[in-house]
């Protein structure tokens, strides 16, 4: 599904990727940790297509297509979504309003006929039972005013409503409280599908015991590091990743 | 630049596409204002004389006055001796009595406006008055609203058929002597709209004007007036369109409303006058004075206004609440794109008690666009527990805009109430690509954004209105987000 080779990539002429290699399989979960700066949000900004980053070198194919070449929109309408570490608050906007707007891109995208208020609302209100969300979320603005884990498990929801293909999940359980992170993880877990895929970026380890990847890499300065099972992340929780820098530095 | 911000500017350079020109046989007035000129649109138009008259003392006093220099705008001096102050499309024989006799030609240039007069293509609904720069051409449905007693027709029939309502509303809200283009509108204007609603009736449809201004080099000066009689109601739209042109074209209009004991007047307006091109090149000074007086106790006006034309927009539509208990109401929508400039706002003059007024603005700056929101809140000693509201909110679009915000209040007793809330925000990039993110394109994310923004204002335009008012939006913003 998604094939990262030898990805090179900066801001402003500073490079924060080296050389990232990573394949994921449809079926797959697989997390992405790394301490600050090592580059984690920049691989899931270049991979939704955000503006001001500077791929240097290497290739990203999407199921089987150049992904880099592709308008962020289009990726998302090819099934590839974002949720966001940041949520945007845009007021004005009603919750449903949007969504629905951005579900029907999608179903327009792959030529499904376009769902209309009531069919929406339907399955709208179905994916909110996963969330545990309140039924007024859907009256009130995009993200304005919403607390931090209204915002996170908001993405989630979008997530449940438009059923990518490939979800990367950028430090979801950052400013998350241990209840939300349950919810929300629990809803991740019931979105995952043979078909599908979640690439997880996460700084702490502590997500990875409600969301269990079956690959984890550990990126640092740039680079993947190592890669291996679930049994990696808990061995950098044990160790920190101090352990990793000593030992990249022992190796250069 | 960012290409959000490339996006931004190609959303703002949609073109105009109301830009054409109707080449219909003209009888100008020549350039230039004097007496004489005065005297001859009086006589066109066939006017009594204490008309001639009160143009005359409006003209004496505009000679003693200047332009008023306080508007954030600037613009190179107007020489007011080039314009010409009449224009009006050829009458065949006596002129049209009906719309059947009216200029093919001119009813095509309402139909490709999308308003037709032709009696079966009429908007269901909707009666039309459609002045063509100095004259109005036609208005439709009259006969039916004169079954209610409801006069609705050009100003210039008012002044034939019901020469004592003119004589009796004529400047009483907004007098000759009120401020320089409401001067030189008293002194010059050819025509507009006229509105009666009887005691306790309820207008039927929605009464509307539709301006057009095509002739080059003149002005258009027009002046309606709307008068609601005891426990009436009625809900009036107005439209503009005009030609591009190169040259600056002077729209100094005057509105008068008047609302007596519980009637209510909705006065709603989608202003899209040729706006100048990219280099800020062209377009419509539009320097307007609207002014609604809530004489009656229980009275309320309420204006709602989408300005997305005009080179230049200065105008307050404003409420004087004289009756206790009246209200009154301002929601406007500014936008400002490429060069445009608008100082616009409102004036509540709270004299009654128990008043309430709420103003809601939303001003949306882009390209190198100036908007000002102006607006003077006064509650008089005798206005006891009155109540003023007001929100203006400003939108960036781009970092080469500006908005603008002047409040002014005076509050002069202790039981009364004044709120005012502003914000300004900015479509960030930030929000651009959340949007991308789900899949939709940059222009309707700025066009979900600025309808999100809007949403309090255009929910109080009539329907159909609000539909029209959201495409014009998106229209006028066309290629401009970041």
């Amino acid at each position: 599904m998604l094939e990262i080779k030898n990805l090179c990539a900066g801001v402003e002429g500073r490079e924060i990727l080296k050389g990232v290699d990573l394949t994921i399989t449809a079926g797959e979960v697989h997390a992405v940790m790394g301490p600050n700066g090592s580059g984690k949000s920049t691989l899931a900004a270049i991979l939704a297509g955000r503006e001001g980053y500077e791929v240097t070198q290497g290739q990203v194919l999407y199921n089987g297509v150049d992904l880099l070449e592709m308008d962020p929109e289009e990726r998302a309408r090819e099934g590839l979504f974002l949720a966001f570490q940041y949520p945007v608050e845009i007021p004005g906007v009603n919750s449903t309003y949007f969504l629905k707007a951005a579900l029907n891109a999608i179903r327009k995208h792959r030529g499904e006929p376009e769902l209309d208020a009531l069919e929406f609302l339907s399955l709208v209100k179905e994916k909110m039972k996963l969330l545990e969300l309140r039924e007024d979320f859907l009256k009130r603005p995009v993200n304005a005013g919403f607390s931090g884990g209204e915002k996170k498990r908001n993405e989630i929801f979008q997530m449940a409503v438009l059923e990518p293909k490939l979800a990367i999940l950028d430090e979801t359980d950052s400013g998350l409280d241990i209840d939300a992170l349950r919810v929300v993880a629990e809803g991740v877990n019931r979105l995952k599908r043979p078909d599908n895929a979640q690439l997880v970026i996460t700084h702490y380890q502590r997500l990875l015991n409600y969301i269990i990847p079956d690959f984890v890499h550990v990126l640092f300065d740039g680079r993947i590091v190592r890669s291996g099972g679930k049994e990696l992340a808990l061995e950098l929780e044990e160790k920190g990743y101090d352990w990793i820098a000593k030992h990249e530095a022992v190796t250069a | 630049m960012s290409t959000a911000t490339e996006t931004i500017e190609g959303f703002v350079k949609q073109e105009y596409k109301y830009g054409f020109y109707t080449d219909v046989e003209t009888e100008s007035a020549p350039p230039g204002l004097n007496e004489d000129i005065i005297r001859l649109i009086s006589r066109k138009k066939n006017e009594p004389e204490f008309l001639l008259e009160w143009r005359l003392k409006a003209f004496r006093h505009w000679q003693t006055m200047t332009e008023p220099l306080w508007p954030k705008v600037t613009h190179p001096p107007i020489d007011y001796q080039k314009i010409s102050y009449y224009s009006a499309p050829k009458k065949r024989g006596d002129g049209p009595k009906s719309l059947d006799e009216v200029d093919p030609k001119l009813l095509e240039t309402y139909e490709k406006l999308g308003i037709p007069l032709r009696e079966r293509e009429r908007l269901a609904g909707v009666a039309v008055d459609a002045v063509f720069d100095s004259v109005s051409v036609g208005t439709t449905f009259k006969e039916k609203l004169a079954e209610q007693g409801i006069i609705f027709c050009s100003f210039s029939d008012a002044v034939q058929e019901h020469p004592d309502l003119v004589k009796k509303y004529l400047g009483i809200v907004v007098p000759y002597t009120d401020n320089f283009y409401a001067a030189l509108n008293s002194a010059v204007f050819s025509d507009g709209s006229f509105c009666y609603i009887p005691k306790g009736v309820r207008c039927p449809m929605e009464l509307s004007t539709y301006f057009r201004i095509n002739a080059a080099n003149t002005g258009q000066f027009e002046r309606t007036l709307i008068v609601a009689e005891e426990g009436s109601y009625v809900s009036y739209l107005e439209g503009c369109t005009a030609p591009m042109r190169d040259e600056n074209q002077l729209h100094a209009a005057v509105v008068e409303l008047i609302a007596l004991d519980r009637a209510e007047i909705k006065y709603s307006t989608v202003q899209n006058w040729y706006p100048g091109d990219e280099q800020g090149r062209g377009g419509i000074y539009n320097f307007v004075t609207k002014r609604g007086l809530c004489r009656g106790r229980n009275s309320k006006i309420s204006w709602t206004q989408v300005e997305t034309g005009s080179a230049i927009t200065w105008k307050y539509p404003s409420v004087i609440l004289q009756g206790d208990n009246a209200i009154g109401e301002f929601y406007s929508v500014a936008l400002t794109n490429n060069y445009q400039q608008a100082d616009t706002g409102t004036k509540m003059i709270h004299i009654g008690k128990n008043t309430r007024s709420t103003i809601v603005s939303k001003g949306i700056s882009a390209g190198h666009g100036q908007n000002s929101y102006r607006g003077l809140v006064k509650i008089q000693k005798s206005a006891e527990n009155s109540r003023n509201f007001s929100q203006c909110d400003s939108l960036l679009l781009g970092d080469r805009c500006g908005a603008h915000t002047f409040p002014y209040i005076e509050v002069k007793n202790t039981t009364s109430s004044v709120e005012h809330e502003a914000t300004t925000s900015k479509i960030g990039e930030d929000q651009i690509f959340y949007c991308n993110q789900r899949g939709l394109e940059t222009q309707d994310a700025v066009n979900m954004i600025v309808n999100g923004f809007c949403k309090e204002v255009f929910k109080e335009l009539p329907m159909e209105f609000a539909v029209e008012a959201q495409k014009l939006l998106g229209v006028s913003l066309e290629g401009s987000v970041g």
